[in-house]
């Protein structure tokens, strides 16, 4: 086990590598580069700021002094548009908010999906299953950037139960509509995924085998369907993951909530480079960090799996 | 009163082409300590009609009848009165050793589970049980190998598992069904020793159910033949493979490879099992029966005894197919024409005909036949 | 966003690549699998109405998608309800601009990034799968390594980072979607190259001295069909998907084009002001689109690998 937890690493650490030189030489790639304004700057100001970025350095020692800095002090250096704060701090200051929305969609994705799907497979053809796959078709058509204003319509503007944006850490309130956008889709893919892989484990001949054995059907269905019924779903998680950091953006972007994805886009849009990678880079880290946990779980749950 | 009685049987699939009749109208009963063989191509049932008895059917499958185990009613009993049923008195070795163990469990926790639901047993005590049935088994280094995982297993040994299992409890019967299907003939034979050698030991009932008349002849003490869902002849092992009152019994019987046999190909029934979704009126061998006649096709001749023990169904006299010979595949079709008059087979109807298409339509030459130990 | 079942496509490839074998066409007993199945066919005949309305609505505008009502501009509220009679059949937003119009040219773009997506992912995707199953051995392992490794990378990020690099033109957006598209299609090709590998006719035109890349080509891409073909309709939707995700950002599609994102971001932002039917018209486009392509997608497989033979 430990000696396949090391070489996923060596596979990891490389891949995260590559995603720095490859942002950090497109940021080079870039026209212009990181001053060009609408406004001109004097060339001498230029020259001045590219000095103290460090962008007058060859280019592999930039990468070299970048690279070293996120290793040695985690540090991603400043932020290229407002020079009296660091990427550290811009992340630092959203990235507890998105943690925290992240943290309960995923449970609310992975909780409910798995128990939805689970429980229309063995009631196959009852309400509870046709309730299932009702959802988890028309979920499929709502992303969270089109469930938010139809959550905000209803909730807000119609009801007037819910403030329609912003955050607080002390009133859930303000974290049930950004949990339930970000969250909704995946869980309706978990339930999916959660249903049919469950049909079928339970038409399976070691199930049979099971049953045959005299166990009684909550027996069959905890020890003996549920982990290989959720395979499917563990190997769901990584792509999941991605795909809900990547959402966040939206959730940060129309609710206001001031997470990671809000400086990002704000960093896009004013092409602060500095902050981009920053954030490309933390999200890269995280998911490669995820998968790498997927995995092991994986190999955990099904012994056929070699380390 | 028999272990076991299974009174007018019936199990129907629903499916999207429409109702199949896996199973139509079986009588079967089988005393303490007797081996009964259940004979029939694929998809004749016979693996259905064990399902129905433990109340394994699929989801779409649905058992009208009566199964009665000891003289209770079994059939679509509630969960709980077969969960105590289910291991403890009737056990069932599956036909897919590869598939049938849980992958994800170690085999010690498979077994002595068990043990743990049915007797009470501690966890300890029976992994300990179980790991001597793995003994009593033949699997070299139980101890060791209790601790591991199907798939590190042969096919073989992993069979041998399963049988391990189904004995933990002592059933009063067990119902193998294809033991050996899915095994190197070598490990076959050892399979099928080690099931006779442990049913002495143990005095169950065995309901054995294979295609194969070559493991029937050694093991059982009756044997039922199936065809389509419906009993097509029964009776003691040995005056059934003397002297086969069924033509699809003689059929099976010349399908036996033997070292002894003429020529150099194996005998084959031509065509294919019936369509079970739409089952023809008459007799569904009809179509691949050397000896149908025009009454076979709108009339379903019904299970007769016609000698103490013995029963049959089929239009056609016994003389005749005692008379003709098993059908083949093997010949050329201009010697089974000549062979044709000599015989007293009726002209079959030539929509019969059509189904005949893979093989001559008429008998082999006597040579041809298997040995007959009379 | 939503996952294609890989299992399920696996499943297909593997009864596909048997039937060929057969020597049965899988294609003629799917036509009519599928025409039997009526949401599909519902979903197709729905998913035609949309490319006509596509291509042909504007020639029924009355305003065009980027010059602004000056009636109605400050009060779309009020005035910019979906009228026949002002000729703004779906309303205005709140610059006074007509709804319909920018719905035609939404509709447009995003059936466009959509269509070219799946095409970039067909193409690039079997050719890729195809070479590296084809090869095999050390080959095969780099080049699915390098798609293991570009799989890691949290695409979404490094497409905005793209497109704000190279600046946010139309052809970038393409682009990039393009580009991460291929990855999960080159998978499953290559796994269905490896299945078809072995098989004789492929072994006979080896033997009589094909070269690889027409083996390719001529024997290994041809069987490749039904899958690829199910896959591309179900990747239609996610490059929509992503392409108004993005543009739903700001980052996608500029002013004046427009694309179902863009449009239900403007209309998300201006529904607290009462002008509901800007959200809803586009919103109710991209659904029934998404729900149609979904469906035909999953027909498709359903009539090419039935579950119950």
């Amino acid at each position: 086990m430990f000696g396949y937890i090391l070489r996923r690493l060596a596979v990891a650490i490389p891949t995260l590598l590559l995603l720095i030189v490859f942002s950090f030489i497109l940021m080079h790639a870039a026209p212009g580069g990181p001053f060009t304004r609408d406004r001109e700057i004097p060339a001498q100001v230029l020259a001045n700021l590219e000095a103290k970025y460090g962008l007058d350095d060859p280019l592999w020692k930039q990468i070299l002094d970048y690279v070293w800095g996120i290793i040695r002090h985690f540090d991603f250096g400043p932020s290229f548009v407002y020079p009296d704060r660091s990427v550290n701090e811009i992340i630092a200051a959203g990235f507890p908010v998105t943690l925290t929305y992240g943290l309960l969609s995923f449970v609310l994705a992975v909780g409910v999906g798995v128990a939805l799907g689970a429980a229309a497979a063995i009631r196959q053809n009852s309400w509870l299953d046709y309730l299932a796959v009702g959802i988890s078709i028309g979920a499929q058509v709502l992303p969270n950037f089109v469930m938010a204003p139809i959550l905000v319509l209803l909730f807000t503007l119609t009801l007037g139960w819910l403030p329609g944006g912003g955050w607080s850490f002390n009133n859930p309130d303000y974290w049930i509509m950004p949990v339930i956008a970000l969250g909704t889709s995946y869980m309706a893919s978990i339930a999916r995924i959660t249903r049919s892989s469950m049909l079928e484990v339970l038409s399976s001949n070691h199930i049979r085998t099971a049953r045959a054995k005299g166990l009684p059907e909550r027996r069959v269905i905890w020890k003996h369907a549920m982990k290989p019924a959720l395979l499917p779903v563990i190997s769901y998680l990584g792509p999941a993951f991605v795909s809900m950091i990547t959402g966040s953006v939206v959730i940060d972007m129309y609710f206001s909530t001031g997470g990671i994805g809000k400086s990002f886009v704000d960093s896009a849009l004013n092409r602060d480079y500095a902050v981009m990678m920053g954030v490309t880079i933390l999200v890269g880290a995280l998911t490669i960090l995820f998968s790498l946990v997927v995995d092991i779980m994986y190999a955990w749950i099904d012994p056929k799996i070699r380390y | 009163m028999a272990l076991l009685d299974i009174q007018d049987l019936h199990v129907t699939f629903q499916t999207n082409d429409g109702q199949v009749h896996a199973v139509n109208g079986i009588n079967l009963s089988l005393n303490r300590g007797e081996t009964l063989g259940v004979v029939g191509e694929s998809g004749s049932g016979k693996s259905q009609l064990a399902f129905a008895v433990m109340g394994l059917l699929a989801r779409n499958g649905r058992a009208a009848g009566s199964v009665r185990f000891d003289g209770q009613e079994i059939l679509n009993a509630k969960p709980k009165l077969l969960n105590r049923i289910r291991a403890e008195k009737i056990a069932m070795v599956f036909q897919d050793p590869m598939t049938s163990l849980n992958p994800y469990m170690r085999v010690a926790d498979q077994m002595a589970e068990v043990l743990v639901l049915h007797q009470g047993a501690s966890k300890r005590d029976a992994v300990a049980e179980s790991i001597r049935m793995l003994d009593a088994v033949r699997i070299p280094d139980a101890r060791g190998r209790a601790r591991l995982f199907p798939h590190e297993f042969s096919g073989g040994m992993r069979q041998r598992v399963m049988i391990a299992m189904a004995l933990l409890c002592q059933p009063d019967l067990l119902i193998a069904d294809e033991p050996t299907t899915a095994l190197d003939v070598t490990v076959q034979a050892q399979i099928m020793t080690l099931l006779a050698d442990l049913q002495a030991e143990f005095g169950m009932a065995m309901m054995l159910i294979t295609h194969d008349l070559g493991v029937v002849a050694g093991a059982c003490d009756r044997v039922t033949v199936m065809y389509g869902g419906r009993i097509r002849e029964e009776g003691p092992t040995d005056p059934i493979f003397a002297d086969p009152a069924h033509p699809y019994t003689k059929g099976l019987l010349a399908a036996i490879p033997r070292v002894d046999q003429k020529g150099d190909r194996l005998s084959a029934i031509p065509g294919s099992p019936p369509n079970m979704s739409n089952p023809p009126p008459g007799c569904a061998f009809a179509p691949r029966c050397d000896f149908a006649m025009e009454i076979c096709v709108q009339d379903r001749p019904a299970l007769a005894a016609f000698a103490p023990g013995r029963a049959r169904a089929c239009h056609a006299e016994i003389s005749v197919i005692r008379e003709g010979a098993a059908p083949h595949d093997d010949l050329p079709f201009e010697a089974a024409a000549d062979e044709a008059g000599a015989l007293s087979t009726p002209e079959p109807e030539p929509e019969i005909e059509a189904g005949l298409s893979t093989g001559p339509a008429t008998a082999g030459p006597p040579q041809e036949r298997p040995d007959d130990p009379r | 966003m939503t996952m294609i079942e890989h299992d399920k496509i696996k499943g297909l490839s593997d009864r596909m690549a048997a039937e060929e074998v057969r020597g049965r066409s899988p294609w003629a007993d799917a036509r009519k699998r599928f025409m039997k199945n009526r949401a599909a066919m519902v979903a197709l005949i729905v998913l035609v109405l949309i490319v006509i309305f596509a291509i042909f609505g504007l020639a029924f505008a009355e305003w065009d998608y980027e010059s602004i009502d000056f009636m109605v501009m400050g009060s779309a509220a009020t005035q910019g309800m979906p009228s026949l009679e002002n000729g703004h059949y779906f309303g205005t937003d709140d610059l006074g601009r007509d709804i319909y119009a920018r719905t035609v040219m939404g509709t447009r773009i995003s059936l466009m990034v959509g269509t070219v997506g799946a095409l970039v992912a067909v193409i690039v995707g079997t050719l890729y799968g195809a070479t590296s199953g084809y090869i095999g051995g050390r080959t095969d392992q780099v080049m699915m390594r390098l798609v293991d490794i570009l799989l890691s990378i949290p695409y979404m990020f490094v497409l905005i980072l793209l497109l704000v690099i190279f600046g946010r033109r139309l052809e970038m957006l393409f682009l990039g979607i393009g580009l991460i598209s291929w990855l999960e299609m080159s998978r499953i090709v290559r796994g269905q190259t490896l299945t078809l590998k072995n098989r004789e006719f492929i072994e006979a035109a080896r033997a009589t001295g094909v070269p690889g890349w027409k083996i390719i080509l001529r024997h290994i891409v041809p069987n490749l069909l039904g899958v690829v073909a199910v896959y591309a309709t179900l990747l239609v939707p996610l490059m929509i998907l992503t392409e108004s995700f993005i543009s739903f950002l700001g980052l996608g599609v500029q002013e004046p084009l427009t694309s179902w994102g863009a449009l239900i971001s403007e209309g998300a932002g201006t529904m607290r002001y009462g002008t509901i039917w800007q959200l809803g018209f586009p919103l109710g486009f991209f659904c029934v689109t998404l729900f149609a392509l979904f469906f035909i997608g999953d027909g498709l497989r359903d009539a090419l690998d039935p579950k119950d033979r």
